[in-house]
Parts: structure tokens; sequence; C-alpha cells
């Protein structure tokens, strides 16, 4: 229970937003639902946002200060609005592949094959 | 260990860092898509709340009505249409999911070791700062800095560095006008659109169903 009593820092968040990354990749590989494959992109997304906020923030710092500020939270907030833009085309353009071929299966969009 | 010595921001760290990364990982075992789309609303407000204890609350605000309230939900509707049948539940080979393990697993050693190599990243000492929190409300300096102007920055000497901090007014238009055309473009893509074999509807109303009632001979 030693983890209890010492303050969290960077590190932590770090390995948090590790471990949401990798979630995030190995759901964009393996999923064969469309719509898993996006999920597995705001999983990645989320990740890279949480490293951004831990590196702003300048009390997560062993010695204060030297932090990035504000810039991190802003390019955050500007990932959080892109994340919902590609979202929205991202589903627009599975929901107009499940109108045309009556599937959302990923290895079934094999229509540009050589 | 006694009540006393527990650093409860850190307590709370642990809980919704738990919650966050388990629920991650059950949104990568599991293979029925509405489970996983309940996962991920768990996992990304467990991320807005790791915001929040980074004393980021405006971005951790925003977490939770962007993506939670409102990527999350669109992605909802999408797994509501789309969920029919053997689309609901699909599962992926065993070669894949090991080579994905194996990628991932090297992925994640590599990060974890990164995290914890810098001196500087590994938080401060109880000794040298009293287990405080600093709660400065982020929502002014971020809009200021979204107009033009960076309020934590006024105090940079050097007149060189100082201009290169002057906010973000430009991004901040660029991911505008980027937000509209992208959505013209996600209506554009979605609308209802003819299938080649369907027949067109009539545009006038025939003139025996103007009436479907039967009316007196």
């Amino acid at each position: 229970m030693e983890l209890l009593s010492i303050p969290v820092g960077v590190a932590h968040y770090l390995v948090v937003g590790a471990v949401l990354f990798v979630c995030g990749v190995i759901c964009m590989a393996t999923k064969r639902n469309g719509l898993g494959v996006l999920m597995g992109i705001e999983l990645v997304l989320n990740g890279a946002n949480l490293n951004f906020v831990a590196f702003a923030s300048p009390m997560l710092r062993a010695e204060g200060g030297n932090a990035l500020g504000l810039d991190g939270q802003i390019i955050a907030l500007f990932v959080i609005v892109l994340a919902a833009a590609e979202a929205a085309v991202a589903l627009a353009i599975a929901m107009n592949y499940y109108n045309n071929f009556v599937t959302i299966d990923v290895d079934r969009a094999d229509e540009l094959k050589g | 260990m006694s009540v006393e010595t527990i650093h409860w921001h850190t307590f709370f760290f642990l809980l919704m860092a738990l919650l966050a990364c388990t629920m991650a990982v059950a949104v990568v075992v599991t293979s029925n898509i509405v489970r996983m789309a309940f996962y991920l609303v768990v996992s990304l407000g467990a991320v807005a709340g790791l915001f929040f204890l980074a004393g980021a609350d405006f971005l951790g605000a925003m977490q939770l009505m962007i993506y939670v309230g409102g990527t999350l939900v669109l992605l909802a509707f999408g797994v509501m249409l789309t969920a029919r049948g053997p689309f609901i539940s699909m599962r992926t080979g065993g070669g894949q999911w090991i080579l994905a393990a194996i990628i991932g697993g090297s992925l994640l050693a590599v990060l974890l070791q990164v995290a914890f190599s810098v001196k500087a990243w590994t938080g401060r000492s109880l000794a040298q700062h009293p287990p405080a929190i600093e709660a400065a409300p982020t929502a002014g300096p971020i809009g200021l800095a979204l107009l033009g102007v960076r309020p934590d920055r006024l105090d940079q000497q050097n007149a060189g560095l100082r201009r290169g901090m002057s906010g973000y007014l430009l991004v901040f238009e660029i991911i505008s006008v980027h937000l509209v055309v992208v959505l013209v473009g996600a209506a554009y893509l979605a609308r209802a659109r003819k299938r080649p074999g369907q027949q067109r509807a009539p545009a006038q109303p025939s003139p025996s169903r103007r009436s479907p009632l039967p009316v007196g001979e």
C-alpha cells in the first residue's frame, strides 16, 4: 500500500495513457466490425490527450514549473474537436457502406483490391 | 496503514486510472459491439475524471460534453443502426489475436520504460511540498488564448519569444472552418439515397390513391 501515500506524477499519467493507447491499437488491428475500429481510434486519441494534460499540469512535476502550461490543454481541446469531426465523417462512411453492401465487416470491403 | 497517511489525490487517481484501464481492456476483449460501446463510455468518463485530477477543469468538462455526450451518442446510434443478427458479435481469428498481443505488449513495454526513465516526471515528494492541490480555473485563460492573448506567458522577457506565444486565434479559425466543412460533408455522405433498383415515388398521387377509402358508388 505504499502506492497510496505518495503523490502522483507525470509518469503515472503516462502509464494510463500508454495502456489506453495500446488497447486502442489492438482494438484497431483485431476488430472486424467497422464501428469497433472507430472505437479503437477514440481510445488512441484519449491516450494521447491524457499525455498532453499530464505534461501541461504543473502540480505533477517534481520541481513544479517547466510545464507545457496552457499549450497542452489547448492542444488537447483541439484533439477532442477533431475527434468529433472524424467520428462524424467515419460514421457517415460506415452507414453508406452498410447501406450499399448490407454488412459492416471491414474484411469484406475489398472492392478496391487489385 | 492508517487513514491519515492516505494521499487522497492519489487515491482518486488510482480509482479513475483503474476504471479507465480495465474498461479499455474490456473494449478490446469483448466481441459484442453493444457492450464495447458501453465500456467505451465508462472508460472515457474515467479519463474525464483524470483530467479533473490533473487540474484541467475546463478540459474535463469538455471531455464529458463533447466526447461522452456527443461523439459516443453518435457512435451508439451507429451501433444501433447496424447491430443486426451476425454483426452484433463478430469474432477474430486466433492468429490475429496472437500477433496483436505481441505487437501491443512490446509497444507497452517500450512506453512504460520511457515513462519511468525521466527523473522530473516522478512527481513531488511529500517532504518538499505539502499535499495540496492548487485549484485555478482554466476556462478564462483558455478563452483568452483562443482569442490571441496568452495570459500565462505575460512575464516572458524575451521579445522574440513573446512574439511566438501569440495565442491560438489562427488555429481556432482554421479548426472552426474545418469543423463546418466536415459536418457538411458528413451530412452529404449520410443523406438518404435511393438504391438503383428502387422505384421512384410518384410526385403526384394518382387518382385512384387520392381517395383510399371507398366512397359510395
